[in-house]
């Protein structure tokens, strides 16, 4: 799973197939230490599914993981859910190209969202007990509404699932060597054996374990790269000397180091964003969306064992969100200093369209010069770099932005450590993989065959139909990577799904849980007309290119801008219709929303404890420390 | 961990265990033949062996306060 913003990194990862022409030698090998460490890790994952299995037998136990996780649990799963390997290089290749500005998806991009789902929204959602988001929306908007979102939910995470199988794929061939066919097999079918086996509870499981890997393979990388750069000073003069060679485009170097400063005009940072945008587009729409409604991350905190800990574990994983930056930023702003080229110079990183088409043969030379002269004109590469790369041989090749994060830890980690670090890219993508096929057995067999097509079956059945979707949805995954390996232009469409669906949702979610005058009609048409509008534009821009100026209200608005923009226009459409639509249809009694609705729910009071163990002294905290890093970033 | 004889934190300390171990005794060997691997930088911080001690006791910690028979205690 991309994480917070999915669409955001889509123009990076979406021409990742392009790699496939790539043929230059991978960028490490592994040893045999290296590889004993992935295959006892393979051993381990699978392991904790076999032995789970004895308690997964019913649906609550399967779905749900008997709803027994600690606060810590639930809270690490539900982070760990969200750090795909794909999410952890597309950063740090954003951090990169965009200096400190990516750490937005991380903080106002989660921080706020979360500690709102934790203190407001959790309450509603564990009190009436529901299974999943489209649950919520079978008990406050009947079942036209659920359906619509159980369906598009199911649909965008198979085929997510299957894109970034593919995806990860590419990147194991370009960093590693490995064939395509044989990453996809060896980790799908991983997964399928220990989700399938041991339901919610081995995916959790595992996901905390991911976690601790992810953090241990890669918390390296920055601790040594910020020893050779001499520190904050050093990282900053020298990012500051080479932007003087490198951008060109009119944003200054200093630009890379504030997160607010220059969000005043598009053409002032190198995003190409207005902080309006990253306000409401990005820190309220995509991100509350995200982390408020979407399934894959909320049914982690669903399986918390009573309220209080359904209310800590947002709040717990809020702390780790906001430390991520380190792991996956900063590597990424350390490699504009650090990464060098065999005779010392310094390697500058470019698309992943310019690396295909400056793409070598066999015996070193550039396979289409005029192809590859045209691309590279495109980028801030120096002169004698270009010259360079066409001249061909040893050590010429490109290697792109997402590949920042690889080639910094092939840099640090040798036997061994590098091990670990591939590790936490293998169990980065897993436990996204794991996210995706749990959320949608779930959704399958409660949304849209419990509901739709077999209403009368036994507990037995439907842990049978859950273990089966398990299957059958890796299998159609495995599908769906093979179809864009050889369709690459289907990646984009796919990616663009969770960016058209989760503004409507969030609007039939909020409006739902906190107006009881929305009714049952307005949910379903504001969800439905939503999404459509959403894709509307989201074509518009496709077919037109130049239409991004509208969407985004300024011509020197860039790709990243249309997505968080784009969200907040299908966002404030579905509202009005929601509104609208209300106004003009006959209200549920209150007596019907207890337990759905603010306003119109008696909350269970929950025993006293003392001040350090209390959700609000910690979500204070986290937002202390938010604003606190904003201000010192600004 | 309610309801499971092993906790997920005995998973995570054994893993770690092992794997700090490996990293650890290869960092000693390394540094006693001084077989450092060409490319990578920074040889001469020994990271393999601090980084495997650190991951190893944090998984010897693990194991011991989460062993399945002390579990729930």
């Amino acid at each position: 799973m991309f994480g917070t913003i999915p669409a955001a990194i889509a123009g990076s990862l979406g021409t990742l197939p392009a790699l496939l022409a790539f043929s230059a030698e991978p960028l490490a090998h592994l040893r045999a230490l290296d590889i004993a460490i992935i295959a006892i890790y393979f051993g381990m994952v699978i392991w904790i599914g076999v032995y789970l299995k004895g308690q997964s037998n019913t649906s609550e136990e399967f779905f749900m993981a008997g709803r027994e996780m600690t606060a810590w649990i639930a809270g690490l799963s539900f982070v760990s859910a969200n750090l795909g390997s794909l999410e952890l290089m597309g950063w740090a290749g954003s951090a990169y190209q965009y200096g400190i500005l990516a750490t937005h998806w991380y903080w106002i991009g989660a921080i706020p969202a979360m500690v709102f789902l934790g203190l407001v929204m959790m309450p509603f959602y564990y009190v009436c007990k529901t299974h999943s988001v489209p649950g919520y929306l079978d008990l406050r908007y009947g079942r036209a509404a659920s359906s619509v979102a159980a369906i598009s939910f199911a649909i965008e995470m198979i085929l997510m699932s299957g894109v970034n199988m593919f995806a990860m794929a590419v990147v194991m061939k370009v960093v590693l060597g490995w064939d395509i066919s044989f990453s996809i097999i060896v980790s799908s079918v991983a997964v399928a054996l220990y989700v399938g086996l041991g339901g919610l509870r081995s995916a959790i499981f595992n996901e905390v374990l991911q976690f601790v890997l992810i953090w241990g393979g890669a918390l390296l990388v920055p601790i040594l790269g910020m020893i050779q750069a001499g520190g904050v000073t050093g990282l900053k003069k020298q990012i500051m000397h080479n932007m003087q060679t490198m951008t060109g485009s009119g944003v200054s170097g200093d630009s890379y180091f504030h997160m607010w400063r220059d969000l005043g005009h598009f053409s002032a940072n190198p995003m190409g964003v207005h902080w309006t945008g990253i306000v409401f587009g990005l820190g309220f729409v995509i991100s509350f969306g995200y982390w408020t409604t979407d399934f894959l991350v909320v049914q982690r905190v669903l399986a918390a064992h009573n309220l209080r800990a359904a209310r800590l574990a947002p709040i717990i994983a809020s702390f780790f969100k906001m430390a991520t930056p380190f792991i996956v930023i900063l590597p990424g702003l350390l490699g504009l200093v650090l990464l060098q080229n065999a005779d010392g110079s310094r390697r500058q990183l470019v698309g992943e369209d310019v690396v295909a088409s400056c793409s070598m043969t066999g015996d070193g030379a550039v396979a289409d010069v005029a192809g590859c002269k045209v691309a590279m004109a495109k980028t801030s590469l120096t002169p004698d770099a270009q010259q360079k790369v066409l001249a061909g041989g040893p050590d010429a090749e490109l290697h792109s932005y997402n590949q920042a994060l690889p080639l910094m830890m092939v840099r640090y980690l040798g036997p061994g450590l590098l091990g670990l670090g591939i590790t936490a890219l293998i169990a980065g993508f897993m436990s996204g993989m794991a996210g995706n096929v749990s959320a949608f057995s779930t959704v399958w067999t409660y949304d849209i065959y419990k509901a739709l097509i077999n209403k009368r079956g036994s507990d037995s059945h439907y842990v049978l139909v859950g273990r089966l979707s398990i299957m059958i949805g890796v299998a159609v995954s495995i599908g769906a990577a093979y179809l864009v390996m050889h369709a690459h232009g289907i990646m984009d469409y796919v990616q663009a799904l969770f960016s058209i669906f989760i503004a409507p949702l969030l609007a039939a979610i909020l409006f739902g849980m906190f107006w009881t005058r929305a009714t049952k009609l307005a949910g379903f048409i504001g969800l439905l007309t939503g999404i459509i509008f959403s894709a509307s534009l989201f074509m518009w821009v496709k077919l037109v290119p130049s239409a991004l100026a509208n969407v985004a209200l300024s011509p020197d608005a860039k790709p990243m801008a249309e997505n968080v923009f784009r969200a907040l226009w299908a966002f404030i459409f579905s509202a009005v219709v929601i509104v609208v639509t209300s106004l003009l249809t006959k209200a549920r009694p209150i007596a019907e929303l207890d337990g759905l609705v603010y306003g119109a729910t008696k909350l269970p009071k929950e025993d006293p404890v003392p001040w350090y163990k209390s959700e609000y002294t910690w979500a204070l905290l986290v937002i202390v420390l938010f604003a606190g890093l904003n201000i010192l970033f600004w | 961990m309610h309801g499971s004889k092993i906790p997920i934190w005995f998973f995570i300390g054994v893993l770690l265990l092992i794997y700090g171990g490996m990293t650890f005794c290869y960092g000693i060997y390394e540094w006693q033949t001084g077989s450092y691997p060409p490319l990578v930088q920074l040889t001469q911080l020994h990271a393999p062996v601090w980084w495997g001690g650190v991951l190893g006791l944090l998984g010897l910690f693990y194991v011991v306060k989460f062993r399945p028979g002390r579990a729930g205690k």
